[in-house]
């Protein structure tokens, strides 16, 4: 199924929570912030929440700015 | 929150070793400064500030013409009534002055009206004693409806009033509100205020923040000077009209600097003001206000009125009658004060011209 | 003498606030960093390169710093919003600096956003910290919006060109009674001088420092002239005059 990841597509081949998506990317999850689908989602729940057709995640973090 | 409020906090026992310790040091510093503080204000208001009087003047000249150019704006006062309820020591119309009492009624307002708008006056004050009986709040409003049609500003200058009330004539027209504390120094304030509700101090110290409040476009406030420690007044009127300009920034402030004159009663006032100190007092709170407007009226002499012009005065009454019906009665009852400069309207605006000014009889139009 | 910066209740020991964009790479950030002790410092929030292995940023800045988060990015008060409540996910400390551009050209902030922004912003306990056009209403309504303090620009951003609204910047001085912060458009160290001695609370620079040749030299550069700035304004210094003293005297009469 198709997501948003940061603005681009991604295809992803099965069921798997965000967590492990974010893992798999080589995301660390200590020093980001997720929303999906625009609200942001507690790391709490980054278990427990299943990705879905369509859904879109932006994956922020600080970077240097003025 | 009310000024009541900062005069308390600011009114210290040291203010008067604050004055009396100011060095030369500190005034050159204040005189070089763009913009002033209270404390700078202090300064230049202490003995020790007479000696720098000419470069204050220039400074004050030099604010002067950047802020308002070279120009005076001329008003009248209009007496609408005499009767007062107060006992106010120093004033012609206090309660137990056996002067003639009057209040003009409706024809004659309009008659008076006429006389003042053909010296081609067009920014009017009206003025009545304190009186809420004799001259309700409805009255003065009625005067001012008639007032309205001859003229293109109308101020007030009553008893203090409520900010429903103040609501009431801003909807009627009126465009200003004077109003004077007489004294900064509630001890004094209470010892030459006998009788009457002038008797309560904050109550009229709020009363331009309450005009403010029902959005009267001006309030033009001062103290009148001898009564008390005029360095003190000025500091606090000062004060006072920082206070509403801050939370007022919309507002139009001015002072005025009403000295004591000979008036039935024959008060004498505790602490004579010299024309020198009156100087200094313009001066300072133009340095410290340099948008406020600053008012003398005729009850100094024209050949001091025209010496001001330039030092930061930029409104002037002219052709002035204190009395009830002045304008019109050939039988005049007492007049409030004694006026000093009898000059005509006409006469003024030569006056003005000739110091190289220009007399301005209408600023604005109220539609 | 008690001269202590103090924003929101909290005790800021450095007028000199340092951005962290645009410089070459975390170290040098971090040594300019310690060069100029600063206290506030921003970072700003960006979507994670997953292919680069980007350190993260807060590691290079001290414990003892408070940072500020600018929401920059954001084109409207919705999207300062946002921003502001990732950072604060983020566990990230309440200061937000709301920077609202809609404009790629010149870089100018929307003042009407920023306001916008501020009012929600304040409401939801964050330290609000405006960067705005230098305008006296807004000020004011940014004011009675809860704001921390107002940023004023003292030229569009990374010009370098210095104080251009410096008479603004003086009014808000006089009229508002928040610290005034001067961002943007500080180029030298003697922009930063200028600002304080004009009376403003502190400054936040970042391009300037960045950019240099020795960013850890001119941030140290920077911290000494912000500190001599406010020192001249402290000992009150003599005017300059813009006329000479002239003619007849004015109260000549009174003698």
């Amino acid at each position: 199924m198709l997501i948003e990841v940061n603005g681009e597509s991604k295809e992803i081949d099965r069921k798997i929570s965000v967590r492990e998506f974010l893992l798999e990317l080589g995301a660390n999850p200590k020093v980001i912030v997720v929303e999906l689908n625009r609200s942001i989602l507690e790391q709490s729940q980054w278990n427990n929440t299943v990705l879905k057709e369509n859904d879109k995640i932006e994956i922020i973090s600080f970077v240097g700015g003025g | 929150m009310s000024f009541y409020r900062t005069l308390k906090d600011r009114e210290d026992k040291y203010i008067d070793e604050k004055l009396r310790g100011i060095t030369e040091q500190e005034i050159y510093h204040v005189l070089e400064k763009e913009i002033l503080d209270e404390k700078d204000f202090l300064v230049i208001l202490s003995e020790k500030a007479e000696d720098y009087l000419e470069t204050m003047a220039k400074r004050a000249n030099e604010l002067t013409l950047k802020n308002f150019g070279r120009v005076i704006h001329l008003y009248s006062p209009l007496y609408l009534s005499n009767f007062c309820d107060n006992e106010c020591v120093y004033c012609g119309f206090k309660h137990s002055n056996a002067i003639t009492r009057k209040k003009l009624c409706l024809e004659e307002v309009e008659l008076e009206a006429k006389a003042v708008a053909a010296t081609e006056i067009l920014h009017l004050l009206a003025l009545t004693g304190e009186s809420r009986k004799e001259t309700p709040v409805s009255y003065i409003k009625d005067c001012v409806n008639i007032l309205k049609k001859h003229f293109s500003s109308v101020s007030i200058e009553i008893y203090p009033l409520q900010q429903e009330e103040y609501a009431e004539f801003v909807l009627c027209g009126v465009d200003g509100l004077t109003i004077y504390q007489e004294t900064y120094d509630e001890n004094t304030y209470q010892k030459i205020h006998l009788k009457g509700l002038k008797k309560d101090f904050q109550f009229r110290m709020d009363a331009p923040e309450r005009a403010c409040n029902a959005q009267m476009r001006s309030v033009n406030i001062g103290a009148l000077l001898g009564l008390s420690d005029f360095r003190k007044d000025v500091y606090f009127t000062g004060l006072h009209a920082s206070y509403i300009q801050s939370k007022f920034p919309g507002t139009e402030v001015g002072v005025s600097f009403p000295r004591i004159q000979p008036q039935t009663g024959n008060f004498l006032p505790a602490n004579p003001v010299s024309d020198k100190q009156l100087v200094q007092a313009i001066l300072a709170v133009r340095l410290f206000m340099p948008r406020a407007a600053i008012n003398i009226s005729t009850r100094e002499n024209s050949a001091l009125r025209k010496n001001l012009i330039g030092l930061g005065v930029t409104r002037m009454s002219a052709g002035s009658r204190t009395e009830v019906g002045g304008y019109t009665a050939s039988i005049k009852t007492e007049g409030q004060f004694e006026v000093n400069d009898n000059s005509s309207v006409a006469q003024a605006k030569e006056m003005i011209s000739l110091k190289g000014y220009q007399p301005v009889m209408k600023d604005w139009l109220m539609i | 003498m008690d001269d202590k910066l103090i924003i929101a209740g909290h005790e800021i020991k450095n007028r000199f606030m340092l951005g962290t964009g645009k410089f070459s790479s975390n170290e040098m950030m971090k040594a300019s960093l310690e060069s100029s002790g600063a206290h506030i410092v921003t970072v700003a929030l960006r979507r994670v390169d997953i292919k680069s292995k980007n350190e993260n940023i807060l590691k290079f800045i001290p414990e003892s710093c408070i940072i500020m988060t600018n929401t920059s990015g954001a084109r409207n008060a919705d999207e300062a919003v946002r921003i502001a409540r990732l950072a604060q996910a983020m566990g990230c400390s309440e200061w937000i600096k709301i920077e609202v551009i809609n404009d790629n050209k010149h870089l100018l902030p929307d003042n009407l956003e920023t306001i916008r922004a501020t009012e929600i912003l304040a409401k939801e306990g964050f330290i609000v910290m405006p960067y705005c056009n230098p305008d006296l209403y807004d000020a004011r309504r940014l004011k009675n919006a809860g704001a921390a303090s107002i940023m004023p620009l003292g030229a569009p951003i990374g010009t370098n060109k210095g104080l251009k609204t410096k008479e603004l910047i003086k009014i808000l001085i006089e009229e508002i009674d928040l610290p005034i912060v001067v961002d943007a458009g500080i180029g030298r160290p003697s922009h930063a001088a200028e600002a304080m001695e004009l009376g403003a609370s502190a400054v936040l620079v970042n391009t300037a420092v960045s950019v240099a040749e020795n960013p850890v030299l001119m941030a140290e550069a920077f911290a000494l002239a912000v500190k001599a700035g406010r020192y001249a304004y402290n000992s009150g210094p003599g005017a300059i005059r813009d006329t000479a003293d002239s003619s007849s005297p004015l109260t000549g009469f009174l003698r």
